[in-house]
């Protein structure tokens, strides 16, 4: 078993889909969820408030600074994301098609290094 | 051994059983790196112990069996995290001359062709794993024949390989939902080596050749093991029909001879008589798909013996299929020119106007011909010289500023 990283990206500053969109993106990702728990593939998932909202934590000099965030100064960012285990990578992307057709946007599919291994 | 066996004859034999023994080795160790690297160390005993006790029996079965041996060596020494690769190893039947291991030997490859070319890997890295680790290339003649230094490939290779270990990408063909799809992806790649070495004329002609012979192997390869899919017999016709034609492409001066203009007599009758033999077992099979029309556009072309001869209906009936299933731009741009040929080509011209094409070289080239056939020299020549300016090949350019400096010289009728 592999440790996948699901994470959803969308491009800032465009206009939100609209309400009945949301709410099918919200009843998609919540089936989801249900289906990643009943094959036990599920290990943790959840959405992102605003980047606007992140605050960036770092060690500079010695000196440990705070500032406004997000880190990355990307127009893409990520909106949230899933945790979840797969015997291979083709297993991970199956999640994955899934996934992408239930938020209805990108999804970059990332193996955790074998020692964080469930 | 009648002749001797000198470090070429070697490597020879080496390319040839390389993807097996790969493939093979990678099943037993589950691991890339250690098949690739344990195939390269049998090289070294082979160059040491062939030149005096002669090619055995069956060298492929040497090369496989020697691999194994310096990998289970190989991973003894080293650290305990390979041990259980070692461990499995220890416990696969020795030799390989059962049956089941030979179901096993005969999917190895296509396993191996699947992983190289799975989509979660990037067009060049597939292309660059399928030429080193199943055609058995050097990493100099894969990043010569490319155009990139050796570093950057050798780079691609090993980022490829860490992404499959990472990834978990898995060492297995697809099931039959995903087959369809993943297939398309392998014959891409081959198609795409094929094309590397057909349609660019710079860098070195030798190994332009090589990429060509290379992706044909592989297309022989692919139809051994995946007799029931029509578009790998498909793509193999499609590849030797072009093939055939290499010879009558350029002339002595190595410029770019096109097609009504070759020498037909310069055509290889032997893959011609092969590509149409797959073509009509393709159309026995009536599962038509992108590749078989294709291939079957060019059995009509290879069929005529003057340009003047070529069943222009039947092509164009070809192009009206394969409109129907990859309606592409650059499928409408071809399909135009058989358009120009069936229906004239004022018809043609509408056609090719109609396209968004703009950066393409060809779309300019095929109107600059239009309108060089209509009289319209000036636009005819204005076009040859926007093709030209858009063409990355040197031959091609050279023909299109020809063809330009044509147009300016003939008055206007």
């Amino acid at each position: 078993m592999t440790l996948y990283l699901l994470s959803v990206h969308y491009v800032e500053d465009q206009p939100p889909p609209p309400p009945h969109v949301v709410e099918e993106m919200h009843k998609g990702v919540m089936a989801l969820n249900d289906e990643l728990q009943a094959a036990d593939a599920w290990v943790f998932a959840g959405g992102l408030e605003e980047p606007s909202t992140s605050t960036v934590v770092r060690e500079d000099n010695g000196e440990v600074l705070v500032t406004d965030g997000p880190f990355p100064e990307a127009k893409e960012q990520i909106g949230g994301f899933w945790v979840i285990k797969a015997a291979d990578g083709d297993e991970a992307l199956a999640w994955a098609r899934k996934a992408t057709l239930a938020c209805k946007g990108p999804v970059d599919v990332r193996p955790f290094q074998p020692d964080v291994e469930a | 051994m009648t002749h001797p066996l000198d470090e070429a004859a070697i490597a020879q034999v080496f390319r040839r059983e390389f993807g097996q023994a790969v493939a093979t080795l990678t099943r037993v160790f589950g691991d890339l790196d250690v098949a690739e690297d344990a195939v390269q160390e049998a090289f070294v005993v082979a160059l040491c112990k062939w030149p005096e006790a002669g090619l055995p029996p069956n060298p492929g079965g040497w090369i496989t069996t020697t691999a194994r041996r310096r990998a289970i060596d190989r991973l003894r020494r080293e650290s305990r995290r390979e041990e259980r690769h070692a461990q499995a190893a220890l416990v696969e039947r020795p030799g390989g001359a059962s049956e089941e291991e030979d179901a096993f030997m005969h999917d190895d490859r296509l396993r191996l062709i699947f992983t190289c070319c799975h989509p979660a890997l990037a067009t060049h890295a597939q292309i660059a794993l399928t030429l080193r680790l199943l055609g058995g290339l050097e990493t100099s003649e894969i990043a010569h024949a490319f155009l990139v230094s050796e570093a950057t490939l050798a780079q691609r290779l090993v980022r490829a390989k860490r992404k499959i270990a990472a990834a978990n990408i898995p060492y297995r063909v697809p099931d039959d939902a995903e087959l369809p799809d993943r297939l398309r992806g392998v014959l891409a790649v081959v198609y795409l080596i094929f094309n590397e070495g057909y349609a660019a004329s710079t860098g070195d002609a030798v190994v332009r050749e090589d990429l060509c012979a290379e992706a044909i192997r592989l297309g022989r390869l692919l139809a051994t093991l995946m007799p029931d899919e029509p578009e790998v017999a498909g793509l193999l016709a499609l590849m030797l029909l072009s093939a055939a034609r290499r010879p009558a492409r350029t002339a002595s001066d190595g410029s770019l001879v096109l097609l009504p203009d070759q020498d037909r007599s310069r055509w290889d009758r032997a893959l011609i008589a092969e590509g149409q033999a797959l073509v009509r077992a393709c159309l026995r099979r009536n599962r038509p798909g992108p590749y078989q029309l294709q291939a079957a556009i060019n059995a009509v072309h290879s069929d005529a013996t003057t340009a003047a001869d070529t069943d222009w209906q039947q092509i164009l009936a070809l192009y009206d299929q394969l409109m129907a299933l990859a309606a592409t731009p650059i499928v409408a741009l071809n399909r135009a020119v058989a358009v120009a040929e069936v229906h004239g080509p004022d018809a043609a011209l509408e056609v090719v106007d109609g396209l968004d094409l703009e950066g393409y070289h060809l779309f300019h080239a095929t109107r600059a011909d239009l309108l060089r056939r209509l009289d319209r020299s000036a636009e005819a020549a204005a076009a040859y010289e926007r093709a030209a300016g858009l063409a990355d090949n040197t031959a091609e350019r050279r023909f299109l500023e020809q063809r330009r400096k044509l147009q300016l010289k003939t008055p206007p009728t």
